[in-house]
């Protein structure tokens, strides 16, 4: 668990995390919204586990309610950092 | 106004290969799937057929109902994989014996190791036994009533059953059904073979005085079944027809069959009543012949009790699974497939690894080499049987057209 992730990083895990549930690499980037990639509620919650588990950082239901990009979820999670 | 059901598109993934075609032709050709004592689906990669989205949010037991239904769905001619009329008179009824136990398992040891914070959030939608009637329901657009029966292994055929009711009373206009199971994992072997019913020679010979239980197979048989009107409105190739089904209780034990085969029995009556064939229309039996000692003989003492015993001495009886093993909650399915095919081409494949007759198992189980079937120009009706622990036992009269 660190502490002194960058926002660059955090990006690059969800973006790594978005290719491995089947969204198509080339329509992966910060603006990319989730429902065009075929992302849906249940990837997301996949995707608070992974944030969980790497950067310590905790997203409830409620969190992600109204997150529908992928800057959205980055700067979610960076503001919560520890 | 009578609502006949036909048989338009197959699908199946088994240990034979990927395809309902392959299944029929490697089984006719005698060759058997089964290896060190498993049917294993072993050509299966579901990466070669499933996007990836598809092959991490589905348990093994769904990913070969999407596989065979996609074939199935393509067979019948479906543009775009979708129905060719109102969606909300499609239907979908996919069975399977267990479900997605592999994930269960997977979990369950997760969980233990590493606690609740670690299980998938995907744990339920993987494992729960209605997900390969959900998603595929998703990926084709199938809106109508959708479910999956839970007979063990009597549920593949059920599922046809209840998909060719909902036709001929109307709910439905077409039904993509069939059965699945992947249930070759350590639990599930483990207490198959705790309570005996695996073969300890880890060879699956149906009827021959040898059989020492079953051998554990997976993988997934679909069909798409249509109103006969609407079939041929839209011009659709039609394969057969499911002319009868009946399904009926021992209530006598919980995983023996009844021994004189009474309610195997009735259920063959049944289906041939539902069907309006007698027995001298029977030109191939597909047995549940599932290799166990009580199987092969109350199963036996049915077809001799409904066909009666000159009939049954003439009607060639032969089992799928000696050469796929036995795939519990889709062997319905699969093997009312192979019945199909096999009364397409007029052949009865062959029991394998059949030598050493037993006292009293004394049909014509087809020891090792297809036969033609000597039916003359009359039509070709067969049947095909499954029985599931809890005495369940489900009949299918197929046609071929």
């Amino acid at each position: 668990m660190s502490t002194t992730a960058t926002r660059q990083e955090i990006e690059q895990r969800v973006f790594q995390a978005l290719e491995e549930f089947g969204a198509e690499p080339d329509q992966i980037g910060p603006d990319a919204e989730f429902e065009a990639m075929d992302v849906d509620s249940l990837d997301l919650v996949e995707l608070a586990q992974i944030v969980e588990d790497d950067y310590g950082v905790q997203l409830k239901g409620e969190d992600m309610e109204g997150i529908t990009t992928v800057r959205q979820a980055v700067d979610l999670v960076v503001s919560k950092l520890p | 106004m009578t609502r006949n059901t036909v048989i338009t598109g197959v699908g199946a993934v088994t240990p034979l290969g990927v395809g309902a075609r392959t299944l029929h032709e490697r089984w006719t050709a005698g060759q058997s799937g089964i290896e060190d004592g498993f049917g294993r689906a072993s050509e299966f990669d579901p990466k070669e057929h499933l996007s990836v989205k598809e092959v991490r949010r589905s348990d093994r037991f769904t990913q070969f109902a999407l596989v065979a239904a996609n074939e199935a769905i393509a067979d019948a001619g479906w543009e775009d994989g979708k129905p060719p009329g109102d969606p909300d008179r499609t239907a979908c009824v996919i069975a399977t014996g267990i479900g997605g136990i592999g994930t269960l398992e997977n979990q369950h040891l997760l969980l233990q190791e590493q606690g609740a914070g670690k299980i998938s959030p995907l744990s339920i939608p993987m494992l729960m036994a209605n997900a390969a009637t959900g998603v595929v329901a998703m990926r084709h657009d199938l809106r109508g009533q959708s479910f999956g029966p839970v007979s063990a292994c009597a549920a593949g055929a059920h599922a046809l059953g209840m998909a060719e009711r909902l036709i001929a009373y109307g709910d439905a206009d077409r039904v993509v059904t069939g059965g699945s199971e992947a249930a070759i994992t350590p639990l599930a072997t483990a207490a198959f073979a705790k309570m005996d019913a695996l073969s300890n020679s880890g060879v699956s010979r149906p009827f021959d005085r040898r059989r020492d239980g079953f051998v554990m197979g997976e993988g997934a048989g679909i069909l798409v079944l249509e109103e006969e009107e609407a079939a041929e409105e839209r011009g659709a190739r039609i394969l057969g027809y499911l002319r009868g089904y009946a399904s009926t209780s021992d209530a006598h034990h919980l995983t023996a069959p009844e021994p004189s085969g009474r309610g195997a029995s009735r259920a063959i009556e049944l289906a041939l009543e539902d069907a309006g064939a007698g027995s001298d229309d029977i030109v191939y039996v597909n047995a549940h012949g599932t290799s166990t000692p009580l199987n092969d003989r109350s199963e036996t003492n049915a077809i001799k009790s409904a066909l009666g015993d000159e009939r049954a001495a003439e009607v060639p009886v032969s089992s799928t699974k000696s050469a796929i093993g036995h795939l519990l909650g889709a062997a319905g399915a699969v093997e009312a497939i192979a019945t199909l095919l096999a009364l397409r081409d007029r052949i009865a494949p062959p029991t394998l690894n059949y030598e050493e007759p037993d006292d009293g198992l004394d049909l014509d189980y087809v020891p090792n080499e297809a036969r033609p079937l000597q039916n003359g120009d009359a039509r070709a009706i067969g049947i095909s049987n499954a029985f599931g622990f809890g005495g369940h036992n489900a009949v299918l009269c197929l046609e071929a057209s």
